[in-house]
């Protein structure tokens, strides 16, 4: 690099602290506008009926109510349903999913009339007063009795409830099986789950009827996804639309869809002409807002007598929901890459077929289809070992993909940098694993009350979403890319503009390192725009552990251009040739005559000023970027549960919870390790606390945080962590995404560590979430004795 | 979640809360902590129609003994039991108890008389007030009653407060033996999926006397009588087990999504073993 490294790699504090400790963040819902009024939505209590008939005129008459609307009386307001952009194969069956049903329901939380009124309150009150002829349906709320002879359909335009198969083979999977000496096959399930931003969703509209132009504030991860969708589903010209994503609490994929309220609010405010605000509730974002995993797994390994692998089968029933929403169908996919796992072999081939149940739509979730399939992997390669009597530790050395760059996975693709062993090791070392395991047996041999487990995980990842091509293959409807723009301003501050969407991962901390040092500039003199789409027109947003492996780059490259131009400004004003400056610290200098030199601001201003430029340089200081990667990114890493089971009560906890990541280079690595905690606490939370259960007239039992069993920090363990280093070589700074490898790795690591505490009693088994009551049945089921 | 509309009404004194409250007829209800009846509110699974405020009530709040009883008064919070060193020396039952519920926050809201009053189940003070043999003191219009815990708890949320009356205080003799409560759940802050209160009396290492509440095992508050007979004069880990294992005496106790009837009942006398074992020890 042409500059010294003064922030990347330090643990430089976050920008954005100080205003949202201190209650100055901007929040969606915190948005008042002269003349706002205030949605709320009646929703349906039954997972499917049939809507006979509404009778609006209680709630209209109800005190502040300004308007009821029903799906029917909006149907002319929309220029498409809600869309969906991942249509994953050329049959796939997309039922049309208006923002406010019309005929029927088919999920408890389906949207059945609108409230509008003049606070929140009467808007909420008036809700109770809408009047639903319901004729009710059976209702089919798991994969296997939605896919079972004569099950209620979900759609009665299809004939069944499948919704697509889509697979993918590379190599010959029926020869690698053939000649295996070892064939394993597990079944596994992933429940399902709610995802939980500290926000719950909001969106404001203000219109200016005049003009014809809307302004969206929304809880998003996607401002400029929104704004093309958004002018899609609206028929409103996309110029006519500036969204805007204001400090937003969180999101974990939650947020990176087009809802149905964010829209309703758009055309009711075209509607009505008065700015319009819907605020979620806790307990209506857990039916109204995606949900994650929900899938049953089947995965065969074939393997030599020495565990060595040589092919892989996977196939998994995906529960879609009762619509797709954004990127529902294409969220298992996004998995289907890495049931092989960080390990090689000749063979590989994935399937899966998504189902229609009358449950709230999944989509992405943290990890959105990798947790799941290193769950898978993870679990499988243990069950493998065991097969062949190898320690976990060794099963997996033995199938590690090689150190390199380019290397080619059994999946089909090409992993940017490996160097799985040296992971390993740093993270055995690490754990004392030899003094573990003693420990184990010596617990084991006296009977101790509380055994101890210890499980791994070594995945690896695909994220940084990525090249446009690739997506583009696999008929993805966005692009991978992301854009930056920087300036230096004529006083002096870099100005950075960025098309990624922070919600709490700390870009204007990151990108603020990133231009600093590239520029030369002090991290305080750098400011960083983004979540505007007038203020940064191009971008493709937040999700997929993409913004620093992408939009990061953007920065840095962006940054090199400004520089570049600096550089022939300054080789003009004193009068040199470009080659024979030196940049360094925000000074060009003039190769061995040191005290001719000029500062980036300098520079900047006379750009500004353009007073005397070089023949065909433009005024300014500033460079826009696009960077679109030629390939993802994939970090690794490894993680160990050591738990400790209490025997007696089934109880589980975590004693200690080790994480080796690599993740190439580091721009923050406080940032870097918070990623990781929250990361490993989802994941944590899969296999210990959290699953979303149906009735099976599809009421959601799991509706609020009372039975929804989010953990708190209380129930985490002091997290250990450590990194290895291998740069990715899919872009110029070496970096690999994080922002999801927590939740992906962990789930397995916990759930493997349990079976392994109790291996001695023969148990191979354990479900997710790992419940004291799932742990005690298994124990008592393995001594071979009812309790 | 917003709760449905409500009228409110700050309460100067019992006298004055009384008066609200038989005007109010019978979907008044006062609020004390709210960290109970407000989340029902928020989920519209309550409506009432006038809350009738006792938050401001001090001369409710305070704890005083003489030697063979403490009266606490209903508005004295969790944290404050907790906290209480004169509770902790006569009744560590008490103290211990108040120490788990919920977390901080509800511990400096919530009120033991709200708790009572609420009746609910799986709460833990009822519990560790009914192992203590406490009395609970009613006003009313007409004047003033006591009701014995072991008659107080009728159901899930239904007890001997009649529409009308307050819970002013509460009475918990002083045993001199020690307390142990032991709670089950799967996050810090739940409520318990099994609790145990022991009271337990020891004379030259045996087990002089025994009373065993049980949190979450039924509708009400339980006591493990079966448990509590058989652990008189024992001494020994093992015969404590087998006295613990008489907690099935009490009938079959709710499964529902947190623990199977069987599971609770496992749960429960392994509670009981290991808080027997915690005095002992």
């Amino acid at each position: 690099m042409a500059t010294a490294e003064r922030y990347v790699g330090g643990g430089v504090l976050r920008k954005e602290d100080p205003t949202l400790l201190t209650g100055q963040g901007s929040f969606v819902e915190s948005i008042t506008l002269p003349g706002m009024v205030h949605v709320a939505f009646a929703r349906s209590p039954y997972g499917a009926a049939r809507i006979n008939g509404i009778d609006t005129g209680a709630a209209a008459n109800a005190p502040g109510v300004l308007a009821v609307f029903t799906g029917e009386d909006l149907a002319g307001e929309w220029a498409a349903a809600l869309p969906m952009a991942w249509p994953v194969t050329e049959d796939i069956r997309i039922p049309d999913h208006w923002p406010v049903a019309r005929d029927a329901v088919r999920y408890v939380g389906d949207a059945v009339a609108v409230v509008v009124a003049e606070t929140r309150e009467q808007a909420i009150d008036a809700v109770d007063l809408v009047d639903v002829d319901y004729e009710v349906l059976p209702a089919v709320v798991d994969i296997e009795s939605a896919r079972a002879d004569g099950a209620a359909r979900v759609h009665e335009q299809f004939d069944s409830n499948d919704c697509y198969t889509w697979t993918h083979t590379n190599g010959d999977v029926d020869a690698a099986f053939a000649k295996a000496d070892v064939v394993i096959k597990e079944h596994y399930t992933q429940p399902r789950l709610i995802p939980n931003a500290i926000e719950p969703r909001a969106v404001v509209v203000q219109p200016t009827p005049a003009a014809g132009d809307f302004t969206v504030w929304s809880t998003t991860q996607i401002p400029h996804i929104a704004k093309v969708l958004f002018a899609l589903t609206a028929g409103i010209p996309e110029a006519k639309l500036r969204v805007i994503a204001p400090d937003v609490g969180g999101g974990f994929g939650s947020k990176l869809n087009i809802y149905a309220e964010d829209v309703t609010c758009l055309v009711l405010a075209r509607r009505l002409g008065v700015p319009t605000r819907w605020v979620a509730g806790r307990s209506e974002g857990y039916v109204a807002t995606i949900h994650g995993r929900d899938q049953i797994q089947e995965i065969e390994l074939a393997a030599d007598s020495a565990g060595k692998i040589l092919g892989y089968r996977a196939s998994i029933l995906a529960n879609m929901g009762a619509y797709l929403q954004l990127i529902t169908p294409g969220t298992p996919l996004l998995g289907g890459f890495l049931f092989c796992g960080s390990y090689g072999g000749e063979a590989y081939h994935f399937e899966c077929t998504g189902v229609f149940t009358n449950t709230t739509p999944t989509d992405a979730y943290r990890g959105a289809g990798r947790p799941e399939a290193t769950y898978a992997i993870e679990r499988a390669i243990d069950a493998l070992g065991r097969a062949v009597g190898v320690d976990p530790v060794e099963i997996r050395r033995r199938n590690f993909l090689p150190k390199g760059e380019m290397v080619e996975s059994p999946c089909g693709l090409a992993f940017d940098t490996t160097d799985y062993e040296t992971n390993l090791d740093h993270a055995v070392d690490l754990l004392g694993y030899e003094a573990l395991r003693a420990e184990q047996a010596e617990r084991r041999a006296r009977g101790a009350t509380r055994q101890l487990g210890i499980g791994f995980s070594t995945y690896v990842e695909m994220c940084g979403l990525a090249p446009s091509q690739v997506l583009g293959s696999l008929n993805y409807g966005a692009g991978g890319w992301d854009a930056a723009t920087v300036r230096i301003l004529p006083t002096g501050q870099a100005e950075v503009v960025t098309g990624s969407s922070p919600h709490g991962q700390g870009h204007v901390t990151s990108w603020s390192q990133i231009a600093a040092d590239a520029l030369g500039v002090s991290f305080e003199d750098v400011i960083v725009l983004h979540g505007d789409t007038q203020v940064a027109p191009h971008g493709m947003n937040t999700y997929g552990s993409r913004s620093l492996a992408v939009a990061g780059v953007a920065v840095h490259n962006a940054c090199g251009h400004v520089v570049e131009k600096a550089r022939r400004l300054a080789a003009h004003s004193l009068e040199v040739a470009p080659e024979d400056l030196e940049f360094e610290g925000g000074t060009f200098t003039v190769k061995g005559v040191p005290e001719r030199q000029t500062s980036i601001q300098e520079v900047a201003y006379a750009a500004w000023t353009a007073h005397s430029l070089p023949e065909g340089e433009e005024p300014g200081l500033t460079a826009h970027h696009v960077f679109d990667p030629p390939n993802f990114t994939f970090p690794f890493g490894t993680h160990v549960c050591v738990t400790e089971i209490d025997m007696e009560t089934g109880q589980v906890e975590i004693a200690r919870y080790l994480a080796v990541d690599d993740c190439g280079n580091v721009v923050n690595p406080q940032i870097v390790d918070g990623q990781v905690h929250g990361g490993v606490a989802q994941g944590i939370a899969a296999a210990l606390y959290e699953e979303a259960r149906y009735a099976e007239d599809g009421t959601l039992e799991t509706s609020s945080m009372l039975n929804y069993l989010v953990p708190s920090a209380a129930e985490m363990p002091v997290f250990e962590l450590d990194r290895t280093v291998t740069p990715s070589n899919s872009n110029p700074m070496g970096v690999k995404g994080i922002g999801e490898a927590g939740t992906i790795a962990s789930a397995p690591a916990v759930i493997n560590s349990v079976v392994d505490g109790l291996s001695h009693l023969g148990v191979t088994e354990m479900t997710m979430p790992a419940t004291p009551e799932r742990v005690w049945q298994t124990i008592q089921n393995a001594k071979g004795g009812a309790a | 979640m917003i709760p449905a509309p409500f009228e409110y009404e700050r309460a100067t004194s019992v006298a004055h809360a009384l008066e609200l409250m038989a005007q109010g007829g019978e979907d008044a209800r006062l609020l004390a902590g709210g960290h109970s009846l407000l989340p029902l509110m928020r989920l519209r699974l309550a409506r009432p129609t006038l809350l009738v405020d006792i938050g401001g009530l001090d001369d409710l709040k305070y704890v005083s003994g003489n030697g063979d009883a403490i009266e606490i008064g209903a508005l004295t919070t969790h944290h404050e039991i907790a906290d209480s060193h004169e509770l902790g020396e006569a009744c560590p039952l008490l103290t211990t108890t108040a120490a788990q519920i919920g977390d901080p926050q509800v511990r400096h809201r919530g009120t033991i008389g709200g708790s009572v009053a609420h009746a609910d189940p799986a709460s833990d003070l009822p519990t560790a007030l009914l192992a203590m043999d406490a009395e609970f003191v009613i006003e009313a219009v007409g004047g003033s009653r006591s009701v014995a815990a072991a008659d107080f708890f009728e159901g899930p949320f239904m007890s001997a407060l009649g529409d009308g009356e307050i819970l002013t205080s509460i009475r918990v003799p002083v045993s001199g033996a020690s307390g142990v409560y032991r709670k089950f759940n799967r996050r810090a802050q739940d409520w318990a999926i099994v609790g145990v209160a022991a009271l337990i009396g020891t004379d030259g290492g045996a087990i002089s006397s025994a009373a065993i509440g049980l949190t979450n095992m039924g509708g009400t508050p339980l006591r493990a009588e079966a448990v509590e007979a058989s652990l008189v004069g024992v001494s020994g880990a093992d015969e404590v087990a087998a006295a613990a294992a008489q907690v099935a005496d009490i009938g079959m106790p709710p499964g529902d999504e947190q623990a199977s009837a069987e599971y609770r009942l496992h749960l429960a006398s392994v509670l009981i073993r290991r808080a027997v074992g915690d005095v002992l020890t």
